[in-house]
């Protein structure tokens, strides 16, 4: 997984609440058993006008020229809720998406996101409200998401702090592999197993 | 020092390594798998020379893609076919137990769970799917997992977890006429939003949940994610006890003695302090159906559609008017005016057998509306059998309703059971969002009673004035 420490990019609205994750990336592309090339796909269903998707919708954000390149997006209440799957951010970071910022976020999406190198910027609705204002009014404009000092800096200069969990913030910096960071307490996992055994043999 | 809630007894009996400063790890008692979510996570184990540490605590079965019409591999299209033909070869290299599509207890991973006894009481139970929380209904831990949580559960047979805030929703007195366990979860979430529970895990409580079966319970627990709850789950009782007897992977002799013991010591003591409480009164809630995309977006079927211009909350208010754009509804609208297309009876909601029974009593003897195609899907192979032994696929298909095979089906449109741009549908299962069961499709959820009438009628309608008193 990439590690991520400070990232600058240009930002796009999605002035959506309760995006789900059969939006990021509806059914049809999940029928696949390799991890890459969701990207194409990403809210398929707002972003072209046909089921094949060969013609773009202009009104939808990532076709517009000045957002089209965006590594940052700005969405609102609940996003990524819904399914569990982890296409959702597989597809976002496909497209090159590295930061999103929202007043809140689904639980398991959260999870998901820590694995594939995407940081969550949770804020205050007014603060995501401003944002919205800001990269509207100016299309193309940069935000920055600094993760060692918790801050996300708006198009105008203002900083925002925000709040993470120290161990996704360490998976984060760091590009963990989360695997081997449990294997570490291997033992402990051994020592589980034979209380199991001891407690609750039914389950052991 | 006040006492423990059940969440709290059954984090604590799972704490491999305690959380120091860092995160827990917990121990993951049964990992179910399906096709559509686990093939990368073998992928993974293959390139980094991984293995399934306790093979035995993994259930495999295909569901999300499978035909409900055929079992004809031939037939099956062909990414679907690839994805099933993957997990039966990474189930035989990496030695896991699999329910492949012709095997006759085959079916929808919450359903074969309990019905062959996997999920129990007391246990941390996760998979690759939102609607895991459904065996909560056992007073077990269940939540749903990405593919990379499904590659650690694995590797390792545990997970990093940070723990969640708790949350008691209580349900107290006895549920209206014609009011079901589908109707109570629907009140629930359009009461605190489809974000309401997020961060939470939240146990049901309350005289109206204990009087409800198992499948009554997993209903609820089932769409505990519709309301961002990270688990849902209800004390273990009696009741659970009685269906647990004598299934496949059920303790027996000394062992289930032991294991109901151990199970009675389950449930959140009296003195045990909730971060968030809501008491609902059962005469509260009415039949339910969502009008818009979100399991939130829902009213009374006595109700009409709501007027967007009347949400105070800007955000709401712009959800609202997508939702009614994407619906093809005008605020106003009676609820019991709408009319409809199709009839979806199934899911990991309410594919079971009590399911397929209350509905079967509504359309025996009857025929589906003449505008209306209706489907009923079995939850598993099992549900099949045994509704075909009371002869329930007789009645559903002399009304007129397609009998299926088992899977998920149009619960979410990733097989050959989808709604066409437009077509609207009566659904059992538990996602309204836009083009779940179809691109352009309109959900509407509802409770399995509900969907028969509908699919009788041809437009949505209160059983309470359908059905005699007496029934």
């Amino acid at each position: 997984m990439e590690a991520f420490t400070v990232h600058k990019g240009i930002a796009a609205p999605l002035d959506r609440v309760n995006v789900d994750t059969d939006m990021i990336i509806p059914k049809q592309f999940l029928r696949k058993i390799e991890r890459t090339g969701f990207g194409q796909h990403l809210f398929h269903e707002l972003r072209y006008l046909d089921y094949e998707g060969t013609k773009e919708n202009p009104d939808f954000v990532l076709n517009q020229a000045a957002y089209r390149p965006a590594t940052v997006l700005v969405a609102r209440d609940n996003f990524g809720c819904g399914s569990s799957r982890e296409h959702a951010p597989w597809a976002l970071a496909d497209y090159g998406f590295r930061v999103i910022v929202a007043p809140s976020f689904a639980d398991i999406f959260a999870n998901n996101c820590v694995k594939n190198g995407i940081l969550l910027v949770q804020l205050k609705s007014q603060d995501v409200d401003e944002l919205f204002r800001q990269v509207l009014e100016q299309p193309g404009a940069e935000i920055a998401a600094d993760l060692p000092r918790q801050i996300l800096t708006d198009t105008k200069g203002g900083e925002h702090a925000f709040e993470i969990n120290d161990f996704a913030k360490e998976c984060l910096l760091k590009g963990l592999d989360q695997i081997g960071w449990t294997l570490q307490h291997e033992d402990k996992i051994k020592d589980y197993e034979s209380r199991l055994r001891d407690e609750r043999s039914w389950l052991a | 020092m006040s006492g423990k809630t059940m969440y709290d007894k059954i984090w604590d009996a799972h704490l491999v390594r305690e959380s120091q400063g860092d995160t827990a790890i917990i121990y993951i008692d049964r990992h179910l798998i399906h096709e559509v979510t686990s093939p990368q996570a073998f992928e993974g184990l293959r390139l980094t020379h991984r293995k399934v540490r306790r093979p035995e605590k993994t259930f495999a079965t295909m569901d999300h893609n499978v035909s409900t019409r055929t079992k004809d591999w031939s037939l099956v299209e062909e990414t679907s076919r690839i994805q099933m033909e993957t997990l039966a070869k990474n189930c035989r290299d990496f030695n896991v137990i699999l329910y492949d599509f012709k095997h006759q207890d085959q079916g929808i991973v919450h359903v074969i769970g309990p019905e062959m006894g996997i999920t129990q009481p007391g246990l941390t139970i996760v998979c690759g799917d939102s609607h895991t929380s459904t065996h909560g209904a056992f007073g077990a831990l269940a939540f749903g997992i990405g593919t990379s949580e499904v590659e650690h559960v694995l590797a390792t047979q545990t997970l990093q977890q940070n723990k969640s805030k708790s949350m008691l929703i209580s349900i107290e007195g006895t549920l209206g006429f014609g009011v079901t366990p589908k109707d109570i979860i629907l009140y629930i979430i359009g009461q605190i939003g489809t974000a309401g529970a997020t961060g939470y895990v939240v146990e049901y409580a309350g005289s109206a949940i204990r009087a409800l079966t198992m499948e009554g319970r997993m209903t609820i627990c089932n769409m505990s994610i519709e309301a961002g709850a990270r688990a849902g789950m209800i004390a273990p009782d009696d009741t659970t006890y009685a269906y647990l007897k004598d299934r496949d992977h059920s303790p027996t002799g000394d062992d289930w003695e032991e294991a109901v013991a151990y199970w009675r010591t389950l449930p959140s003591d009296p003195d045990a302090v909730f971060d968030h409480e809501l008491h609902i009164k059962a005469e509260d809630i009415k039949p339910q159906v969502t009008w818009g995309t979100s399991p939130g977006q829902v009213t009374d079927v006595e109700g009409t559609v709501p007027d967007p211009d009347d949400f105070t909350d800007p955000v709401a208010r712009a959800g609202a008017r997508n939702a009614l754009e994407y619906m093809g509804l005008k605020p106003g609208t009676k609820i019991s005016d709408i009319t409809i297309d199709k009839a979806f009876l199934g899911s990991c909601t309410n594919g079971r057998i009590e399911d397929l029974r209350v509905a079967a009593e509504i359309i025996k003897g009857k025929k589906v509306h003449k505008d209306v195609q209706a489907i009923v899907v079995p939850g598993s192979g099992r549900v099949r059998r045994q509704a075909e032994r009371e002869g329930l696929d007789r009645i559903f298909s002399e009304a007129g309703f397609e009998w299926r095979f088992a899977g998920c089906s149009m619960c979410l449109g990733m097989n050959d059971d989808q709604l066409t741009p437009g077509q609207r549908c009566a659904s059992s299962s538990n996602r309204n969002f836009e083009g779940r069961q179809g691109p352009g499709g309109r959900t509407h959820l509802m409770s399995p009673q509900m969907v028969a009438i509908a699919a009788l009628e041809g437009k949505i309608c209160d059983i309470r004035n359908y059905l005699p008193k007496s029934a």
